[in-house]
């Protein structure tokens, strides 16, 4: 859904590949501003404001204000009109995954750039001509259908459980300004004031529902941006190898995250459609050093953290010691054991481990023959559950544009909050009120005028 | 058949409406005919006995420095002035004044016989004559036609017009005065689709039957401001309201009857107000409350007749009696007029344009109640409106459409044209998104200049705003450069709940500091009186209203995005098709209007925004598509 102050004056920028596809995020700045808005956050050889047009550069991202570096990039400029949109365009490859492409993101708007509205790109290219309209709604459902299927219907699920929540509030915010206007517009009838103590912590309580669908747009982005997959177990039992025949058979998108230590390697894969967070640990067993143990307490915090933990057995060996350290540890957290080597393995050690750690539950492969990787993978998928588990605990997955929505709505609360305290007149509330429900409404699509008199007229009798 | 003479404009109906109307145009220079069907009732008061109260205030204000008449008149009869919202903020200080019937219809009477080029005439309008889809003049009854460039219809609740008593029903305009039957089934003929809204109006009462001493009393303000730029001073000699309620004993009565009710009974099909609800419609709908208040209002100064404001009926004469007579002051109490429901035609406002121009018959404009509102102020707005923009039109000028942000007659109009209007539209401060901009102070620097461009501003008062607008500037800037010292005040020591030195300007920002509070200091005491409210107001609330301005600057695009008279929905997809339905029927004039339009969704906008760029891009006059302010 479109908000509505769309005007062509302003520069855009946004993510332009979907979450969980693409080896490479790019980041797209479109209109008058764009070359500017690239030379702000870049540092290169050459300015994009003075690149030529359709030129590719090699540089660094800064961040406008800090001077903090982002990323290596590379760079290219379109100038107008031969571009996507038809207007300036400057796209930046990121290298460094999602966190990384966010942050470049964040750059350009602190540059001047304003964050796009779904669609907004395709939008722009359809009305300075580039695309005719069948096309430009073709690129939209090709977005969408990358998607997988059961994937995309649990976010769906999850938007209607943000619709649901936005509508109580919505719900909650109409009569308190039913009963602000009621006292505004009516003030000769008997309408019993509002108790201000009791607002004032209702717009409190509002204020703490924004937070708390605020804090779940870092559930949105877990979502959008990994099921996370922890591989443990003792060393040597094929964990990087598992990881790397994964990463072969799947497209990965990210080669390393930067922040993370030797201990743990993360990579991203797209599990067809779901995009997985694989993190590859140190070998789990007893500490004997100082360092080694910092290791393993930073592998048991990916642990704590994952959703779902392969447990890796080698059925080339005998169950040993470290193998029962290990599943003592990993027995506590959601995971599943996975008998690796099995090209190698005799049968009375896939036995000996499946009566020790697994019964039935567990996956037999070969990692570096990729056998069974195919029964691995599905079994990961199904572990994930955890977009029902969200729905149920009523978790809403946000995106940037709700999230600056809420935002928003949060600070005319606050606005709304200071009002009250400050014992303000009720039309300087009620102003901040309907600046919230616009700003909620710009979420859910819905206008309020007449439901607040229709609220009025069915909770006080107004007649003079 | 014979036809008599030929006009520029035609307005038919003397009430709010027709009045400003005819007024209007022929101040701006059209030769006019009012018809009226009784020339003695011209500007009736029809229901209450007050002008103004909360956001009619604003109305009657707007009108009046756009250079209409209401404001001006209602300063004429005023018995008793009001702010109402006092303890409020500006924004929602709204005027009202207790008016003299009588005195009303005369003044205004007067005002329109010394006018120019308008002439007067009684009689009962039975159709318009309409040729090739264009307004050419009125049919009376009895089959002589007047012909004109422009027809303005203002018939209030007169068309096909029933008055309900119990199980009575008379045909009829309004109590004593037949309806005007046959104008609505003429325009039928057009194609002009009619819907059917109901009011109405509570008894009067003898004012020498009541006994006041079991009453509040309700007293006029110490310092009446006049509605009018135009009124320079009010000095009068105030009557008071009195205030009563209804009692459990009161409820039971009407409960008892309700089958005797022209409501609860069924008999009437059109729908009412429900910010105006009869007394038994308050007992029904809120069982729980044990009494409802009452107001009595004098109807005049020579006259002992009041208004029962709160007890509008439409039960039989008898149980009116029975139910009054167990009120505190009113056991004794004379009906002089029954309360009665009155159903009437009206033409569901979707079939006009922002202009109040009818979409399906060129010239021909409808204003007031005939579009399904409610209220003298609102009539009045439209008339003018309606007058003008007819007037500009003969002009070939280009049409005055407020915006929303800038009067609550924009507001009005604006949700005229884009709402399902299903009960009659009264107008409230809530319905004005952008309220805190939307002032009775501020009136003056909202329209004053459009009023004067228009040329229905006399010279000396467009002077004298002139005038007070430098002078507001200048001492603003003053209260800036003056420091004061919170010793010197011990009121401003407490608020501020430190010592030290503060400027002027951040001393009054203090909620409970006033500019008269400072009066001590030379610059503030030299201060024009007409200026030292604007000037705290915009001191104490200027960044709340700046906030509301910013906001209002997100949405202008919007606003002035045009879409063609003529836009063809029909060949465009990507629409829901409720949304299609509603944007052909109600075919709003700008991608903001549509943004109104119930049952169109944000998507549906963005769909519609985008071929609209469309077609703006095929269409090499860019112009066209914005309005130009």
């Amino acid at each position: 859904m479109l908000n509505l102050d769309y005007c062509p004056e302003d520069t855009i920028a946004a993510i332009s590949t979907p979450p969980g596809e693409g080896g490479i995020a790019i980041v797209r700045i479109s209109g008058k501003e764009a070359l500017k808005v690239a030379a702000r956050v870049f540092r290169g050889k050459v300015s994009p404001a003075k690149a030529e047009s359709h030129t590719v550069h090699l540089g660094k991202i800064v961040h406008p204000d800090s001077g903090e570096k982002i990323d290596e990039v590379l760079l290219t400029v379109m100038r107008s009109p031969k571009t996507y949109t038809g207007e300036e365009v400057v796209e930046v490859n990121c290298h460094g995954g999602f966190l990384v492409s966010r942050k470049v993101l964040e750059a350009t708007i602190s540059a001047g750039a304003r964050l796009a509205h779904p669609g907004e790109f395709t939008l722009r290219a359809f009305v300075n001509g580039r695309l005719d309209l069948s096309q430009a709604e073709a690129v939209v459902e090709i977005i969408q259908a990358k998607s997988d299927l059961a994937l995309k219907a649990a976010l769906e699920q999850l938007a209607g459980g943000l619709s649901s929540r936005i509508g109580e509030m919505r719900g909650k915010l109409i009569d308190f300004l039913a009963q602000l206007e009621a006292e505004i517009d009516f003030p000769e009838e008997e309408i019993e004031k509002m108790d201000a103590g009791l607002s004032l912590s209702a717009i409190e309580a509002l204020e703490g529902e924004c937070e708390r669908l605020l804090d779940s747009y870092e559930v949105g982005e877990t979502l959008r941006h990994g099921f996370s997959v922890v591989i443990a177990g003792r060393t040597n039992v094929g964990k990087s190898s598992l990881l790397n025949k994964l990463l072969e058979s799947e497209r990965a998108i990210v080669t390393s995250l930067p922040g993370t230590t030797r201990d743990v390697i993360s990579e991203y894969l797209d599990l067809s459609g779901l995009p997985v967070k694989l993190i590859d640990t140190a070998g789990l067993r007893p500490a004997s050093g100082e360092i080694e143990n910092l290791g393993i307490l930073k592998t048991e915090e990916e642990i704590k953290k994952a959703d779902l933990v392969l447990l890796l057995f080698d059925a080339s060996e005998k169950p040993n010691e470290e193998d029962k350290e290990a599943f003592r540890t990993i027995s506590q957290y959601r995971f599943l054991p996975v008998i690796n080597k099995i090209d190698i393995a005799s049968r009375e050690n896939v036995e000996a481990l499946e009566r020790e750690f697994g019964n039935q539950s567990s996956i037999k492969i070969s990692a570096l023959y990729g056998t069974n990787l195919d029964t691995l993978k599905k079994a990961i998928r199904k572990s994930a559950t955890f977009l029902e588990e969200w729905h149920q605990q009523r978790l809403v997955s946000i995106n940037s544009r709700h999230r600056e929505a809420l935002l928003r709505a949060k600070e005319s609360l606050l606005c709304a909050e200071r009002g009250l305290a400050g014992r303000l007149s009720s039309e300087f509330i009620a102003a901040e009120v309907r600046s919230t429900l616009r700003h909620l409404g710009e979420i859910v699509g819905e206008t309020v005028d007449e439901e607040i008199l229709n609220r009025i007229f069915e909770k006080f009798c107004i007649g003079k | 058949m014979n036809e008599l003479y030929d006009y520029d404009v035609i307005v038919v109906g003397g009430g709010h409406a027709g009045c400003e109307a005819a007024l209007v145009a022929a101040r701006l220079g059209f030769s006019t005919l009012l018809v009226t069907m009784k020339i003695d009732m011209i500007a009736q008061m029809s229901c209450n006995p007050a002008m103004g109260g909360q956001a009619k205030g604003q109305l009657i204000r707007e009108i009046d420095a756009l250079g209409g008449e209401i404001g001006f008149t209602s300063d004429q009869a005023a018995i008793q002035y009001r702010l109402l919202n006092r303890s409020k903020g500006p924004a929602v200080w709204s005027s009202r004044a207790q008016c003299d019937r009588a005195t009303y219809r005369m003044t205004m009477q007067e005002s329109l016989r010394k006018q120019k080029g308008l002439a007067i005439i009684e009689g009962n309008v039975t159709g318009v004559i309409i040729d090739k889809g264009r307004a050419g003049g009125v049919v009376l009854d009895g089959g002589a036609k007047i012909t004109s460039k422009v027809v303005i219809l203002a018939g209030g609740t007169f068309l096909d017009g029933l008055i309900h008593i119990g199980t009575k029903t008379i045909p009829a305009g309004r109590a004593g005065e037949p309806a005007c039957l046959g104008l609505s089934d003429d325009l039928k003929r057009y194609g002009f689709e009619v819907g059917r809204l109901k009011t109405g109006t509570p008894p009067r009462l003898d004012g020498r039957t009541v006994d006041y001493s079991k009453m509040q009393i309700q007293r006029g303000d110490e310092n009446p401001r006049p509605f009018s730029l135009r009124t320079e001073e009010v000095n009068l000699d105030q009557l008071p309201c009195h205030l009563t309620y209804t009692n459990l004993k009161t409820h039971q009565v009407l409960r008892d009857n309700l089958d005797k009710s022209a409501l609860y009974s069924g008999r009437i099909k059109g729908v009412g107000p429900r910010y105006c609800p009869s007394v038994e419609d308050k007992v029904v709908k809120f069982p729980d409350r044990e009494r409802h208040q009452l107001f009595l209002e004098p109807e005049g100064r020579d006259t002992d007749e009041l208004y029962l404001n709160g007890f509008s009926s439409s039960l039989p004469e008898e149980v009116q009696y029975e139910a009054l007579h167990t009120i505190s002051g009113l056991e004794e109490a004379t009906i002089t007029q029954f309360g009665y429901a009155i159903e009437y035609d009206f033409f569901p406002p979707w079939q006009i344009k922002p202009t109040m121009e009818t979409k399906a018959v060129e010239n021909l404009y409808f204003a007031g109640q005939i579009n399904g509102t409610s209220g003298y102020e609102e009539a009045a707005a439209q008339g003018l409106l309606a007058g003008i923009n007819a007037a500009l039109k003969l002009k070939r000028e280009s049409p005055l459409i407020l915006e929303r942000s800038r009067a609550y007659i924009g507001v009005l109009i604006d949700d005229l044209v884009t709402k399902d209007i299903r009960e009659p539209y009264r107008m409230f401060t809530s319905r004005a998104e952008w309220r805190l901009l939307l002032r009775e102070d501020n009136v003056e620097e909202r329209l004053l200049q459009i009023g004067h461009g228009l040329g229905l501003i006399p010279q000396p008062l467009w002077e004298d705003y002139k005038g007070r607008e430098t002078d507001l500037k200048e001492q603003l800037k003053k209260t800036k450069n003056i420091t004061v010292d919170c010793d010197d005040y011990p009121k401003l020591k407490e608020l501020k709940k430190s010592g030290g030195k503060i400027r002027l300007h951040n001393a009054i920002k203090i909620p409970g500091m006033q500019l008269s509070d400072f009066s001590a200091i030379a610059e503030v005491s030299s201060i024009d009186p007409r200026i030292a409210e604007n000037i705290e107001i915009e001191i104490k609330y200027g960044g709340y209203i700046e906030r509301q301005r910013q906001e209002v600057g997100r949405f202008a695009k919007m606003e002035s995005m045009v879409i063609p008279e003529d836009f063809d929905y029909g060949g465009l997809n990507g629409f829901k098709k409720e949304a299609i339905e509603k944007l052909q029927k109600f075919r709003p004039a700008s991608l903001g209007q549509a943004s109104r339009v119930s049952g169109v969704s944000s998507g549906d906008l963005a769909v519609l925004m985008v071929h609209l760029r469309r077609h703006h891009a095929r269409n090499p006059d860019r112009d066209k598509v914005f309005l130009t302010k």
